[in-house]
């Protein structure tokens, strides 16, 4: 039984076939990528796993459910969380914040006991914080713990968007290039992190990412798509000497 | 300057920051306790409807600044609450096995009140969860104009235009509605309304709130129920602005629809965006300058040029002479200012205007919606 899997996943816009019958499947603990150039239905993937999209054809399974009728915000609950590739943060709120909306979907206190701010409520934001520090030790985001996302710069605010998948605790990461507009130093942290998110806290990473340096440290297996169909797939070595994948990108 | 060390989580949770915060804000409570003692009549009636425009606008400011919902129809909800109360403390409800209408004490009458405009909030929060920005307001606003028909036309009820006597409320033997008395329940309520906001945003419901405002998106990633958080803003705003409404009734004494029109929405809006739109202090700043703008005007027309200060429809052209230069020169409104002065001080004597300077915003990804 595989920990994710998408079978004859597609959706249409009109009349483009954004993904067109797609499958694969993620085994637990692995990073698994897909990559393929511009337009390729990449992020559309994203969307439709994390709900976002309903698909015109095909299921996803996520351990062992079926979550291709899902309603978007119980996807985090179900342990499967995400970053955006223009990165969709809370701006006019602090890092510390953003992480805290992270737990949103851990939090059980009702509507009248926090009006009332209970004493019920004053553990489970200690029990939030506790948990939200982790995160910020994983990730040494210590110094910017107070700080505006509107005052960072791209490359932290890259980090504090990880850090808030993170927060939800997720079995599942979905990371939407996590190394575009980062510099080399920032990229090799980022595939430090990425290696221990899936090492350390065991957790599976699916993610798009055109930095193919990042993508062969990190990934287990790659998946190529190209005009919203499957072009290859298999080990990040394979699939870079495969000829229909050099001629998607470089053409012929 | 002064930094703060934290050790412990709670540092962050509490509502007073640090030391400070006791000595200022306990000074300000001292003042406004001790002010009906010195004041005149007047200035005591002035405050008690300063505190009533205050508790709206921390109502409108839970939605339009904190949830980024912007909402052209409160004065439907003021309304429907000030006509509640009217109802229940003046004309009774008949009631089954009852011989005379019945008629409640306040303390149940203004609670249902907000109960009620809180209702018609989520009635109104739900068919237009779907809709954003411009849309949302137009379609508050249509809210607004059938709310306002439906006082004018239901008479036997509102009694239309022929307008509505609202009762003073007596405990003992001191009426509770007018002068000091009026001014510590309002005082009292204003505050129980400030503090409940303050607890609403420093827990996930306030945190989500606030998610949906800067990107919808990443809130519902996050697992925040879009439908469910927006309608709870909605009814707890529109329940907010409902209580103001209780206690605006008492402090007309009459009511007619005429209190309840397109004008005071509007007001409500200049207030948080004059006030400084996403803060609760904006809403207090707010309501002093709706409500010193009046008399600021009708002061300053013994010294204009009779042709000027007599010309029809000067105030609402000052208001919104006021509310664009505002939202082009200072976006966070007076409370924005109020910090830059705080800082200027605070840092002096090198204070950088750049830090406030807003910095342009990384691309944005595609809406999704």
């Amino acid at each position: 039984m595989s920990f994710f899997k998408a079978e004859n996943l597609a959706i249409n816009f009109g009349g483009v076939k954004a993904v067109d019958g797609v499958n694969f499947e993620i085994n637990k603990g692995e990073c698994f990528t897909i990559i393929g150039p511009n337009g390729a239905g990449k992020t559309t993937i994203f969307n439709l796993i994390s709900r976002i999209y309903d698909s015109t054809e095909g299921k996803m399974t996520f351990d062992g459910q079926d979550i291709t009728k899902v309603p978007p915000h119980a996807i985090a609950s179900l342990g499967i969380a995400r970053t955006f590739q223009n990165i969709e943060l809370f701006e006019h709120a602090t890092v510390l914040q953003n992480l805290l909306v992270g737990r949103h979907c851990h939090s059980r206190t009702g509507l009248f006991s926090e009006l009332a701010f209970t004493p019920s409520v004053r553990r489970a934001e200690f029990a939030h914080r506790e948990k939200v520090e982790e995160v910020i030790d994983f990730l040494d985001l210590q110094h910017y713990r107070e700080s505006l996302i509107t005052n960072l710069p791209y490359g932290v605010r890259k980090v504090v968007e990880l850090g808030r998948a993170l927060c939800t605790e997720p079995k599942l990461i979905l990371l939407d290039e996590p190394s575009s507009g980062l510099n080399v130093e920032e990229t090799q942290d980022m595939s430090f992190w990425i290696d221990d998110i899936k090492k350390d806290l065991g957790i599976t990473v699916l993610m798009v990412e055109h930095d193919m340096g990042l993508v062969s440290e990190v990934s287990d297996q790659v998946l190529v798509l190209n005009y919203g169909r499957m072009l290859a797939f298999g080990s990040p070595q394979e699939v870079q000497n495969d000829p229909e994948v050099i001629k998607a990108y470089l053409g012929e | 300057m002064r930094f703060l060390f934290k050790t412990d989580y709670n540092q962050d949770i509490r509502i007073a920051k640090h030391s400070g915060y006791y000595w200022s804000y306990g000074l300000l409570l001292l003042i406004v306790i001790a002010a009906p003692y010195f004041l005149e009549g007047y200035y005591i009636g002035q405050m008690t409807q300063l505190f009533i425009i205050a508790m709206a606008g921390v109502g409108l400011m839970l939605l339009a600044g904190y949830t980024g919902l912007v909402s052209l129809g409160h004065a439907a909800f003021f309304g429907i609450g000030a006509y509640t109360e009217a109802v229940l403390t003046s004309n009774g409800v008949p009631l089954p096995f009852m011989e005379e209408p019945v008629i409640f004490p306040f303390v149940i009458s203004m609670p249902l009140a907000a109960i009620f405009a809180a209702l018609a909030g989520v009635v109104i929060g739900i068919p237009v969860l779907r809709l954003t920005g411009i849309y949302l307001a137009i379609a508050t606003f249509a809210f607004a104009l059938v709310i306002e028909e439906i006082l004018s036309r239901w008479e036997s009820v509102t009694n239309g235009y022929t307008g509505l006597l609202v009762e003073s409320l007596y405990v003992g033997d001191t009426e509770l509605t007018d002068g000091a008395p009026f001014y510590f329940l309002s005082l009292g309520l204003l505050v129980l309304v400030i503090l409940i906001s303050i607890n609403l945003l420093r827990s996930p419901t306030g945190r989500a709130m606030m998610a949906i405002r800067d990107s919808e998106v990443s809130a519902q990633s996050m697992g925040v129920n879009l439908a469910r958080v927006k309608t709870t803003a909605f009814a707890l705003s529109a329940g907010i602005t409902g209580l103001a409404g209780a206690l605006f009734a008492h402090k007309l004494g009459f009511l007619s629809p005429e209190s309840f029109t397109v004008f005071q929405s509007l007001e409500l809006l200049v207030l948080v965006v004059v006030g400084g739109i996403g803060s609760l202090h904006g809403a207090i700043f707010g309501a002093i300058f709706v409500l010193a703008l009046p008399q600021g005007l009708a002061i300053l027309k013994d010294y204009l040029p009779t042709a000027i200060a007599e010309t029809p429809g000067m105030e609402p052209f000052i208001f919104g002479l006021i509310l664009v230069l505002v939202i082009i020169f200072e976006p966070y409104g007076i409370y924005g200012r109020w910090l830059k002065i705080k800082h200027y001080f605070q840092m002096f004597p090198v204070y950088k205007k750049a830090t406030f300077k807003r910095q342009k915003a990384y691309m944005k990804s595609e809406r999704l919606k």
